[in-house]
């Protein structure tokens, strides 16, 4: 147990060193005035006036309309996929439903795959599609949270900056090089980089078994960086191609928490309130360590219902202990549940354990982190994410100092209450209408594996993780259906532009707004006892909204396995 | 006796005593207000009205024999429900109530008399009577003694002493006079000596006492920007919490085929978990808040022409105080005498008196009192003496006594009076004037023929307590910045003394609306207050202006609020009512959200305990049975309007602290406290319940 926690600290002390590092270049990114010659001639070409100043209203919807054409490029190239030549496989093209799935998921960054990598995807489709999707839609995440500081940083400002340049700038000084020195760390750990389709090899026994191969180790990078989390192959990251080593499990979890941890120093640091950025760095890792322990803990006890046979479920040397169903040994519990914590946390969504084997309440975190969906949240949009909530904290205890509501020296009234209130509506929107409809569709029934409140989880989870724009599925599900590629579908593009939109406006309302100077009458935002109330209405917020689902779901699923039960 | 002023607690200014609740016509504006038009108004309450129409179907339903749960239970549910609307408009009516009562007392005021009209603004002109009900603006008046003044206006001829405590409770007469700052009446008031002859300035039905009465009642209360940014997030919870409640239904038909037992939730246990968890108890209280607000302003004699203008009052960061009534008394007293060089200071201070004997002012009567109590030196009998009257020309008074012409005046008065008739005014003297205005004070310089005797210091009095108070505010966060016509020495001196954080000397009104821009630039939001007409222009620009009834009527259009008494350091008390409002609100918001907890953990497992056996175990509290857990929660989210209708009105604990400090204290007692105290209150209404239950 002591080596578990070593590790934990080990790897939370190399993030927040990290934190540091990229927070001071990404704040670099966003503010420096200069453009390098790249960047000049991607605008050039794309007949783009990087000088432009734009509106929330402009900055939003470029944003939109280029995530728009990227999707509809990504659906039409898997569409025809199967008349692109080059594939010694000749993997079909995918239907419409699971095409505008699968395009969706990748624009939005959540990376649910109704489909299966290899049987699924041609090379040029892994690399065109999905590659691509991922690297652009981090870009746009990030972005989209440099134009929100932005705005939030400025006063009497009517701009919250120029689209193209941030996006352009995501991609070219911070993806890309991250991306490639990391390539070439996977490829040393064995993890694939080719063009050939397949290898075969010839067993023991002599039977010819054929592997998929590809260019694995490119997508690996972006997958993780980027918050994405779909794998090239369908078992993701349990897959000894895409995770073969303790190593590169832990430069996983490193890379996804990398830029969402990142960006609340650069928060600060824009703001020019550097205490804020590390209240709200704080914030996330409360939470985070909070999830942590409870999956760690309810992993590594087990299953009841074994002690109760006499099977010894202890960590030895010998054996990892614990809930080893559905693990790979290789990682163990420790960096399993740490695994299950981030990637929900950072809702990437690449697994390296099924996470429908989780003991019911390790089962929890997973969903309930998406739920929340701000425990570090994905590249760029979980700092979005949890300003909203700071925000919705300042205005819930801020009147109680006897001022109107201010946050970050600026008064909150009712026009940001309206798209604050609209950002944190459309999440249970989306989860609790979808799982509803989900629940009335006769079909639904069909694909469930599981039935009991193991059941409801499963379709609580796919919407979950849809609209939380994290994309790991509970297994059990089977979500290849027209009915649940399309709601599903839906769910991604609600959750990802009905709570990024908003706050788009909120700070460009924010940026013409002036500043009231702080002082000993104003609510400070960055003191341990705002993090404790932000942490606190994140939670009950949250929880008020999915406990009643959650009661039908893990909760019960946990009370009923300590009295004998599972499913 | 001014020290009441600066160190007042809270509720003791001025204004009626509460009269009794006539509770008959509160319960009879209870029943009124269940109108859907009137419900219509408040989302959240609309919520639970509709919730309380749909359980009284539903039970109507069960009476068939066909309900989905036994009548007894839906009949509670429903009346639960009845009584939670009923209860927010009772606390409506409550609110409401008390600025009908004042209302009722200020309409008594205004009669419907009839007017003398003249043709020409001249008091001998031609006449005519026309009701006072058909007054236009610009139309001139006669009005004489035992006269009540028709409508607003602005006195253009003669003078006259005026009873205006109808208005402001304050039974002195003041004159009203044309020309200057005093020129202004108000309708309503009473003539009692001489006449005036006066232009009408207020349209008919809009003259300040119609104002008054539209505002007291609550007529004319639009939602202020604060409540409609909090009304956005009620109504955003309530959408949560519609869906959460919708989707349980589909969950809970779900999970029965899936488990293969249970039964489904039903309709009347999903509108009881509704409306537990909306926030009811702030939605049934917050107008209440915003009228009790009102009210609390009235009763400091404080009239805000918008809700709007006492919520700023709450923001406030930067206060302009006028130092003459605010800061200092209005008379300085004569302190110290300081003698010109081999001049004995009792031959100074026997001049000073001298000259002063006459003198009714408050300063000249400190100078005499000082003489007497310095020297003994007493008043005396001045036979064939001629006293000089101060003038604004000559800037000096005195007394011409056996041939001596003894003055008393500003020191460039006396030099050149000295100098003019061949003296000369010494050096020493110059140093001696300078140093008493460094320290604040006024100095008074004495002559006797062409010798200049010294000078009297005559000093500004500080109000009594005002120092703590402007450190509180301090504290607060408040800066206060003194505003004087006096010279940069003096007004640093008293700057120091009463501790405000700046000050603003030799202040002219376009000085006054800088400075307020300048504030305003730096995102700061100002009050002031002001009574001439040349202070109009800050306070239309200030965020907070309060305009004295004393003062003109171009300062009374152009501020947000009028002070009734007329006393500047009325401010402090503006500021006050305007953070308790919004403390009140965002305490009973914090309060209404933390109770969900606790009615979660007896609503959930009630609801679901037939289908997962299990989740009993989620019933903390031990409620008796399903039944009984559910009512108890309904019967609590009802109770604890009523009980929290008393600290609405009376608005919660204010204190001058520290915003960190007041979050703590609000937060542990109405956050802590809403965690913790429906835990309590349900199962206490619970074990009351087990019988029936």
């Amino acid at each position: 147990m002591e080596h578990d926690l070593t590790q934990f600290a080990l790897i939370l002390a190399i993030m927040a060193g990290l934190v540091f590092v990229l927070g001071k270049w990404m704040t670099h990114l966003f503010v420096s005035p200069a453009h390098n010659i790249i960047e000049r001639g991607t605008y050039r070409l794309l007949g783009v006036d990087p000088a432009e100043k734009m509106s929330w209203k402009r900055y939003g919807m470029v944003l939109l309309l280029s995530n728009a054409a990227m999707m509809l490029l990504g659906y039409l190239l898997l569409r025809v996929q199967q008349y692109i030549p080059g594939d010694a496989l000749e993997r079909a093209s995918q239907s419409p439903h699971l095409a505008f799935n699968t395009a969706a998921s990748f624009i939005t960054n959540t990376n649910w795959q109704s489909y299966s990598g290899e049987t699924s995807l041609s090379n040029f489709s892994q690399m065109a599609v999905i590659t691509f999707l991922m690297t652009v839609s981090a870009a746009t995440g990030v972005a989209a949270a440099g134009g929100f500081i932005r705005g939030l940083s400025r006063k009497s400002a009517a701009d919250i900056g120029n689209y193209w340049v941030d996006f352009t700038r995501v991609i070219f000084r911070l993806l890309l090089p991250i991306c490639f020195v990391l390539a070439l760390v996977y490829v040393w750990q064995g993890i694939p980089q080719t063009l050939n389709a397949e290898a075969i090899a010839n067993t023991l026994e002599g039977a010819r078994q054929q592997l998929i191969v590809g260019p694995v180790a490119s997508l690996e990078t972006i997958k993780h960086i980027g918050t994405n989390g779909g794998g090239f192959f369908a078992m993701n990251s349990a897959h000894p191609f895409e995770n073969p080593t303790p190593l590169t499990n832990t430069l996983h979890i490193l890379s996804m928490l990398l830029i969402p941890s990142a960006l609340t120093y650069t928060f600060g640091s824009m703001i020019a309130r550097r205490r804020q950025g590390w209240a709200f760095f704080a914030a996330f890792l409360v939470m985070f360590l909070g999830f942590l322990a409870l999956v760690y803990s309810a992993e590594r006890a087990g299953n009841p219902m074994f002690a109760s046979a006499g099977v010894d479920q202890a960590q030895t040397q010998l054996q990892a202990g614990g809930n080893m169903e559905g693990k790979e040994l290789r990682f163990g519990i420790a960096q399993t549940s740490l695994f299950v914590t981030t990637t929900t946390a950072a809702t990437t969504g690449s697994v390296d354990a099924m996470h429908s084997s989780l003991t019911p309440l390790g089962g929890l975190v997973p969903i309930a982190e998406m739920m929340l969906n701000n425990v570090f949240g994905g590249d760029g949009v979980g700092l979005i994410n949890l300003v909203t909530y700071a925000i919705l904290t300042v205005f819930l205890v801020g009147m109680m100092i006897g001022r109107t509501p201010e946050f970050l020296g600026k008064k909150v009234e009712a026009r940001e209450m309206k798209f604050v209130m609209l950002a944190v509506l459309a999440h249970p929107f989306s989860i609790l209408g979808f799982t509803a409809l989900a629940c009335l569709t006769p079909s639904t029934l069909a694909s469930l594996a599981n039935m009991g409140p193991h059941g409801f989880s499963e379709v609580l989870y796919a919407y979950t993780s849809g609209t939380a724009n994290n994309g790991s599925a509970f297994a059990g599900l089977n979500a290849n259906t027209p009915f649940f590629n399309t709601t599903i579908g839906l769910a991604m593009l609600i959750g990802r532009y009905l709570t990024l939109l908003p706050m788009l406006a909120v700070a460009g309302v924010m940026a013409a707004k002036t500043t009231v100077p702080e002082g000993p009458g104003t609510l400070s935002t960055s003191t341990p006892l705002f993090t404790g109330l932000l942490v606190f209405v994140v939670i009950i917020v949250g929880g008020l909204t999915f406990l009643p689902a959650l009661a039908l779901g893990p909760i019960v699923e946990h009370l009923l396995m300590l009295s004998g039960t599972t499913f | 006796m001014s020290q009441v002023d600066a160190t007042a607690p809270l509720g003791a200014s001025s204004g009626g005593s509460p009269k009794p609740v006539k509770w008959a016509s509160v319960i009879g504006e209870a029943f009124k207000k269940l109108s859907p038009r009137v419900q219509s108004k408040n989302p959240v309450m609309f919520v639970v009205y509709l919730g309380s129409i749909v359980t009284t179907l539903l039970w109507v339903q069960a009476l068939s024999g066909k309900g989905e749960a036994s009548g007894a239970f839906i009949f509670a549910v429903a009346i639960s429900l009845w009584f939670t609307v009923l209860f927010a408009n009772a606390a409506e009516a409550l609110a409401e109530g008390r600025g009908k009562a004042q209302a009722d007392a200020l309409r008594a005021t205004r009669q419907r008399v009839v007017a003398r009209m003249l043709k020409e603004p001249r008091r001998d002109s031609e006449s005519w009577p026309q009701p006072s009900d058909e007054l236009d603006v610009g139309a001139y008046l006669l009005v004489e003694a035992g006269e009540i003044i028709p409508t607003d206006g602005e006195v253009i001829e003669g003078a006259a002493s005026v009873d205006e405590s109808a208005i402001t409770g304050e039974s002195a007469p003041v004159i009203r006079e044309a020309g200057g700052d005093f020129c202004s009446v108000t309708g309503g008031t009473r003539v009692l000596s001489d006449w005036i002859v006066i232009r009408v300035t207020a349209k008919p039905g809009e003259a300040f006492l119609d104002r008054m009465i539209a505002m007291v009642e609550g007529a004319k209360r639009g939602k202020t920007p604060n409540e409609i940014a909090l009304t956005i997030l009620l109504v955003a919870l309530t959408l949560i919490f519609l869906l959460v409640c919708a989707t349980l239904l589909p969950f809970s038909l779900f999970s029965t085929v899936l488990n293969g037992s249970g039964s489904v939730v039903t309709i009347t246990v999903l509108i009881a978990l509704l409306v537990c968890l909306i926030p009811t108890t702030i939605g049934a209280l917050l107008s209440a808040i915003g009228i009790a607000g009102m009210s609390r302003m009235i009763k400091a004699n404080v009239l805000a022409t918008s809700g709007r203008a006492i919520e700023a009052a709450g923001d406030v960061d930067v206060l302009l105080l006028d130092k003459t009534g605010t800061i200092t008394l209005g008379n300085r007293e004569a302190a110290k005498f300081h003698p010109a060089p081999r001049m004995d200071e009792r031959t100074l201070a026997d001049a000073a008196q001298l000259a002063s004997l006459a003198d009714e002012t408050p300063e000249g009567r400190s100078i005499v009192v000082l003489a007497k109590n310095t020297f003994n030196i007493r008043g005396r009998e001045l036979h064939g003496a001629e006293t000089i009257a101060f003038s604004a020309h000559t800037r000096m008074s005195g007394i011409n006594l056996d041939g001596r012409q003894i003055r008393k005046g500003a020191a460039s008065a006396i030099r050149a009076h000295v100098e003019a008739m061949g003296g000369v005014f010494p050096q020493e003297i110059t140093k001696i004037v300078e140093d008493v205005a460094r320290r604040g004070s006024t100095p008074l310089v004495v002559s006797d023929d062409i010798h200049v005797l010294g000078v009297v210091e005559l000093k500004d009095i500080i109000k009594g307590g005002i120092k703590e108070r402007f450190a509180e505010l301090r504290g607060m966060g408040i800066k206060t910045v003194m505003i004087t016509g006096d010279n940069h020495l003096t007004a640093a001196a008293i700057a120091a003394e009463a501790g405000v954080d700046d000050y603003l000397a030799e202040a002219t009104p376009e000085d006054k609306l800088q400075l307020i821009r300048k504030y305003q630039a730096e995102g700061r939001l100002v009050a002031m207050t002001g009574d001439g007409t040349n202070d109009a222009p800050a306070l239309a620009q200030a965020d907070v202006a309060l305009a004295m009834n004393s003062g003109t009527q171009a300062a009374k259009e152009a501020g947000n609020m009028v002070d009734l008494d007329s006393n500047p350091t009325k401010l402090l008390r503006v500021v006050e009512v305007g953070k308790q409002m919004i403390m009140t609100r965002g305490s009973l918001t914090t309060f209404s959200v933390a109770n969900d907890l606790a009615k979660y953990f007896a609503i959930i497992p009630a609801a679901f305990v037939a289908t997962y056996p299990p989740l009993a175990v989620l019933n903390v509290m031990g409620l008796h049975s399903p039944a009984s857990a559910i009512l108890s929660a309904v019967i609590f989210n009802a109770l604890i309007i009523v009980a929290l209708i008393p600290l609405a009105l009376r608005g919660v604990q204010y204190r001058a602290e520290p915003a960190a400090r007041l979050l703590g204290r609000n937060l542990l007692i109405y956050g802590l406290g809403g965690i913790i105290a429906p835990f309590i209150g349900i199962k206490l209404i619970d074990i009351l319940l087990t019988p029936f239950f």
